[in-house]
């Protein structure tokens, strides 16, 4: 019987020649990524709860600190030291300060073909380079890092067909909004999202990211592309090589199938405090809110930041908007620096900030108080997510925060 | 097969991570001192009134969002015996597995259940409420193999000779 991408990764890992959604299988893992989330109780554990412990490959993994980046506390700044000298001593890559994980994942290690866990549940993302990401709590991570091993549940997978291209000024953002909030915020649980058809031709690996970044939000144990050209050709440009390029077959297994046509999509908001509450953007427009935030593993790549510096160029901020910029990445940060991106935002109001989370998890940067309204590009909009309980968090583009924080109130980049 | 009874705390669907524990309590040293916190952007109060061995019954989708083991953890430290929802998210339906605590997942139950009322769980069999009887699925063998051991950690030591 045919495989579906997904499942012919699983196969890989696990050593076996056909593999059946349904079934449980131990898989080597390719890589594992963790960050300061949750780094220092995987290290708390190795020590105090395993005898013997060793760490069963050191190059397949990954420490990256991007939650609380630069500690904001002596408590935060202890579980990074923790984690900073567990990597030291061990001989594990390290990076502080560089951006947040899976853009740093996504620049510097995936690779088509690989099964990769991380301790984030936006592990996800990496489908966007042909790869099965996904994330696990620290417990998964620690049997992952000593024994080299997991299992996993082989997933189903459900089938969006892609069709045209998006209009101008309308965004992956958009359709991916659009299509969690057709399907709801576990439409797929625990199902595999495979993105085809000639739409997802017209999207660049950064616009895939996005897609599969998200897939989460609506329950999906990972979201793919298959490795095309357009993957290929961002691989190549940063040196790697594929592990293995899959396509499912043409009678693979889907539980359903879906198509989107992405002519059809239009600048859409999802409203407090689901990510599935997703209406169009006109709908919310006057919303007075008190901060937007442009950044996040979702949308704080270089796509996204022209954008933004493109709305807000020769404008000013809202006087009562704090706009935080937050470049996803070092490789983010200078290419905008380089484009006078960063000039643009400081120009017009904005606090450009160092990559990270920032206020997408709700710590270290940009904490809204009570009562307060952020429109943000970060990934969920849970209650109380971004700070004070009865603060309020809407998600939408690049170009309909920017617009936001301008405005001063929820409105499309049209609208100025 | 393995019984016990409960009281019965109702919540509703998509209860998310940071609802379980909100991101600003992460930073407190152990899960003993945060679990006072669990729930409070939704119910401040539930943690207090939460006894050893009462269970919570949910909605579709408990526990989406984050990947944040904190939230199983502060769960289990509360004293919830399981959780009976019509649906979990799956990276917290893993991590509760690691962390040896017990979810089932029951369609209809939810739909009659009201806060307080008393109900019995034969695991792997059925939960029975005001004499009428809701049938549960059981678990996959190394699943149960790892919540029987007391959590992942402690079946690894088993299986790969780490015993402590």
């Amino acid at each position: 019987m045919g495989m579906t991408i997904a499942e012919k990764i699983i196969a890989r890992a696990a050593g076996v020649s056909e593999v059946k959604a349904g079934n449980i299988y131990t898989v080597n893992l390719d890589r594992m990524m963790s960050n300061d989330g949750t780094t220092h109780l995987t290290v708390d554990m190795y020590y105090n709860k395993l005898k013997n412990p060793r760490i069963a490959d050191a190059k397949k993994m990954v420490f990256i600190v991007d939650h609380n980046m630069p500690s904001d506390s002596p408590k935060t700044a202890a579980s990074q030291k923790k984690m900073r000298d567990f990597a030291r001593e061990h001989g594990i890559d390290f990076w502080e300060g560089e951006g947040v994980c899976h853009q740093v994942m996504m620049e510097h290690y995936v690779c088509p073909g690989e099964l990769i866990f991380g301790a984030d549940s936006h592990t996800c993302t990496y489908g966007a380079l042909g790869a099965f990401g996904t994330g696990v709590g620290c417990t998964d991570l620690l049997y992952g890092m000593v024994t080299g091993t997991s299992w996993v549940l082989a997933p189903e997978t459900v089938r969006f067909n892609l069709v045209g291209k998006l209009p101008e000024g309308v965004y992956p953002r958009d359709l991916m909004l659009t299509i969690i909030g057709e399907i709801g915020a576990n439409g797929v649980n625990y199902q595999v999202m495979e993105f085809a058809g000639p739409g997802a031709k017209t999207l660049s690996v950064n616009d895939r990211m996005v897609l599969c970044n998200l897939s989460v939000e609506a329950g999906a144990k990972t979201a793919i592309f298959e490795a095309d050209e357009i993957a290929l050709e961002y691989l190549k440009e940063r040196g790697r090589e594929p592990k293995a390029v899959f396509s499912s077959d043409p009678d693979a297994v889907y539980a359903r199938e879906y198509t989107f046509d992405l002519s059809a999509i239009r600048p859409v908001v999802a409203k407090p405090d689901f990510v599935d509450a997703v209406v169009p953007a006109a709908e919310v427009c006057g919303v007075r809110i008190d901060e937007a935030f442009l950044g996040s593993c979702n949308n704080g790549r270089i796509d996204d930041l022209r954008v933004g510096a493109a709305i807000v160029k020769g404008r000013r901020v809202s006087e009562h908007v704090r706009f935080l910029v937050v470049p996803a990445s070092r490789e983010v940060y200078l290419q905008a620096l380089d484009e006078g991106l960063l000039q643009i935002f400081m120009e017009s109001g904005a606090i450009v900030m160092n990559p990270n989370c920032s206020v997408c998890w709700g710590s270290c940067q940009g904490v809204i108080g009570e009562n307060e309204v952020l429109i943000s590009t970060g990934t969920r909009n849970f209650k109380g997510r971004a700070g004070h309980p009865s603060s309020k968090v809407y998600l939408g583009s690049a170009a309909t925060v920017a617009a936001s924080a301008i405005r001063g109130e929820i409105c499309t980049a049209d609208m100025l | 097969m393995e019984q016990f009874t409960g009281r019965v705390w109702v919540l509703g669907n998509d209860i998310d991570t940071d609802i379980i524990i909100p991101t600003e309590y992460l930073a407190l040293k152990t899960i003993e001192d945060m679990k006072q916190y669990g729930f409070s952007p939704l119910r401040p109060e539930l943690a207090g009134q939460i006894r050893p061995g009462d269970v919570i019954v949910a909605g579709k989708n408990f526990g989406c969002g984050s990947s944040r083991e904190q939230a199983p953890e502060v769960v289990k430290a509360l004293g919830i015996r399981c959780v009976i929802a019509k649906s979990f998210a799956r990276i917290f339906f893993r991590n509760a597995i690691n962390n040896g605590l017990l979810l089932i997942e029951q369609p209809d139950l939810y739909d009659h259940v009201k806060e307080g009322d008393t109900i019995t769980v034969t695991v792997n069999e059925h939960v029975e409420h005001q004499g009428k009887t809701y049938p549960i699925a059981s678990l996959p063998d190394n699943l149960v193999e790892i919540i029987e051991a007391g959590g992942l950690v402690k079946a690894m030591r088993h299986r790969n000779g780490l015993e402590a």
